[in-house]
């Protein structure tokens, strides 16, 4: 099945009404595996039980700067491509990219409070996060005030594919500039930092959050389609009924 | 080229000759400046301290105020048809709008700003840097604000968008503008670390920004 026999959205429909179920169930699998791991986690010496935030607040931080990642191939589908359904996906994935790093500084900030000993620092990676969370609501404002579906998009995706220059800002702010937020610890060369026993359920999360990310945003997409078609069929019955 | 310098003259000249908007600007930052010892008192020291923020904060305020006039008349008149239908190349074209709007609400800022940094008890080495770093980062405010304005130019309440949009991508610059400030002032950081990389933030803004401006306006049209 390839990008572009997606492209019909009675076929991308009916394709995603069989995947959702399975999607949603491998999500709630997925969270109580996850979780019960967390449960039997060991605490860490410093950190005491606080450290089981970062199951919760890593995850969510990957998926934010992945939403925008997402939003900036569908741009790119929007404006080289003309692909019918890069707009939908770029619109259904800007509030929950959004929620998603809303959660990563609210629990960043429950953590920061015993660890660090304050809500909030302006470290250079809290402020692009922060910075990333407004660049969000931009986003969202402007797929609102726009009432044209087309032209919408294509505004936000000119804004998108700007906005993503953000994005290797936070990845690589915490080795550019020496702050506050540990440098990076997962992904890095020469192997993971974090001890297995902490590692493990951290992957098992990043999963998760994934899953719940794809269902959410597959369930948004199909709303926005059957959106559209309300719209659609309500100009339709306006139009018949000023030309009987 | 003539058809751009023409342009330009054109903004240059609607700018001089149509409601002051140049001044407009440099009196919102004059008020700006005065209402800070207002807030957080008269103390000389503090204000000596913090006065290279508070003028990098005042013009990027002021430049924002300015934006919505860069293209907005344009599009009400109809002679921003007119610049996409032409020949010139339309990156050129706001290139070249954008080039004439920083030169009349831009550097009225920047010969304001030692003004200004009278009232805020800055030393003129002081003064200086903050002239000199706004000189360099100005320009990416404006170009940074013309994607913005080129996104909102066909919404009717468009002003307020135009500033949410604008101010997160203006970050960096106000970031590295005040840093390069405060390094000239007090260091310990050479000046010329921050500033090449405010520099180096305006080069990057000139080639994004018409560049997005135009893709903006083009997809607007249809």
């Amino acid at each position: 099945m390839s990008l572009i026999e997606l492209a019909n959205p009675s076929r991308f429909l009916a394709l995603t009404g069989r995947a959702l179920p399975w999607l949603s169930a491998a999500t709630v699998l997925a969270f109580a595996f996850g979780i019960s791991q967390i449960y039997f986690a060991p605490d860490d010496y410093q950190q005491g039980a606080t450290v089981k935030i970062m199951f919760i607040h890593v995850p969510a931080a990957w998926l934010g700067v992945f939403a925008w990642v997402l939003m900036s191939v569908a741009a790119l589908g929007t404006l080289v491509w003309r692909h019918p359904l890069a707009d939908v996906a770029a619109k259904a994935a800007a509030p929950i990219g959004a929620a998603f790093t809303l959660m990563c500084l609210v629990t960043g900030s429950l953590w920061g409070r015993p660890m660090w000993g304050t809500y909030w620092v302006w470290d250079a990676r809290l402020t692009s996060v922060l910075v990333l969370f407004l660049m969000y609501l931009g986003v969202i404002a402007l797929w609102r005030t726009i009432d044209d579906p087309a032209q919408a998009a294509r505004a936000a995706a000119v804004l998108t594919l700007v906005g993503a220059i953000n994005i290797p800002i936070i990845k690589f702010s915490v080795d550019w500039w020496n702050t506050l937020h540990q440098p990076a610890s997962v992904l890095r060369l020469g192997g993971s930092t974090i001890h297995p026993a902490i590692l493990e359920p951290l992957i098992v999360m990043a999963v998760a959050f994934t899953l719940l990310f794809l269902t959410l945003h597959l369930a948004a997409m199909r709303n926005e389609i059957m959106r559209r078609r309300v719209r659609t069929l309500m100009m339709l019955q306006a139009g018949a009924r000023i030309r009987p | 080229m003539t058809a751009l310098s023409a342009l330009l003259i054109r903004d240059l000249r609607l700018a001089v000759r149509v409601g002051g908007g140049a001044l407009i600007g440099v009196l919102f930052f004059l008020i700006v400046v005065t209402l800070v010892p207002f807030a957080i008192g008269p103390d000389l020291a503090l204000l000596a301290r913090i006065g290279p923020a508070i003028l990098w904060l005042g013009a990027l305020l002021a430049s924002l105020l300015a934006l919505d006039r860069l293209l907005a008349m344009d599009q009400e008149d109809g002679s921003l048809d007119l610049i996409l239908t032409a020949r010139v190349p339309l990156e050129l074209a706001v290139a070249a709008k954008a080039l004439a709007h920083w030169l009349t609400t831009g550097l009225p800022l920047i010969i304001a700003a030692p003004l200004l940094g009278l009232l805020l008890n800055l030393d003129p080495k002081a003064t200086a840097a903050v002239a000199l770093t706004l000189l360099a980062g100005t320009p990416a405010l404006t170009f940074t604000g013309l994607i913005g304005a080129a996104l909102t130019v066909a919404l009717r309440r468009g002003g307020l968008l135009l500033v949410i949009l604008v101010l997160p991508l203006t970050v960096p610059v106000l970031i590295f503008g005040v840093a390069a400030s405060n390094a000239a002032i007090v260091g310990p950081v050479p000046f010329g670390t921050p500033f090449s990389i405010l520099c180096a933030l305006t080069l990057i803004s000139l080639v994004i920004g018409p560049l997005a401006a135009a893709i903006a306006l083009r997809q607007g049209l249809d």
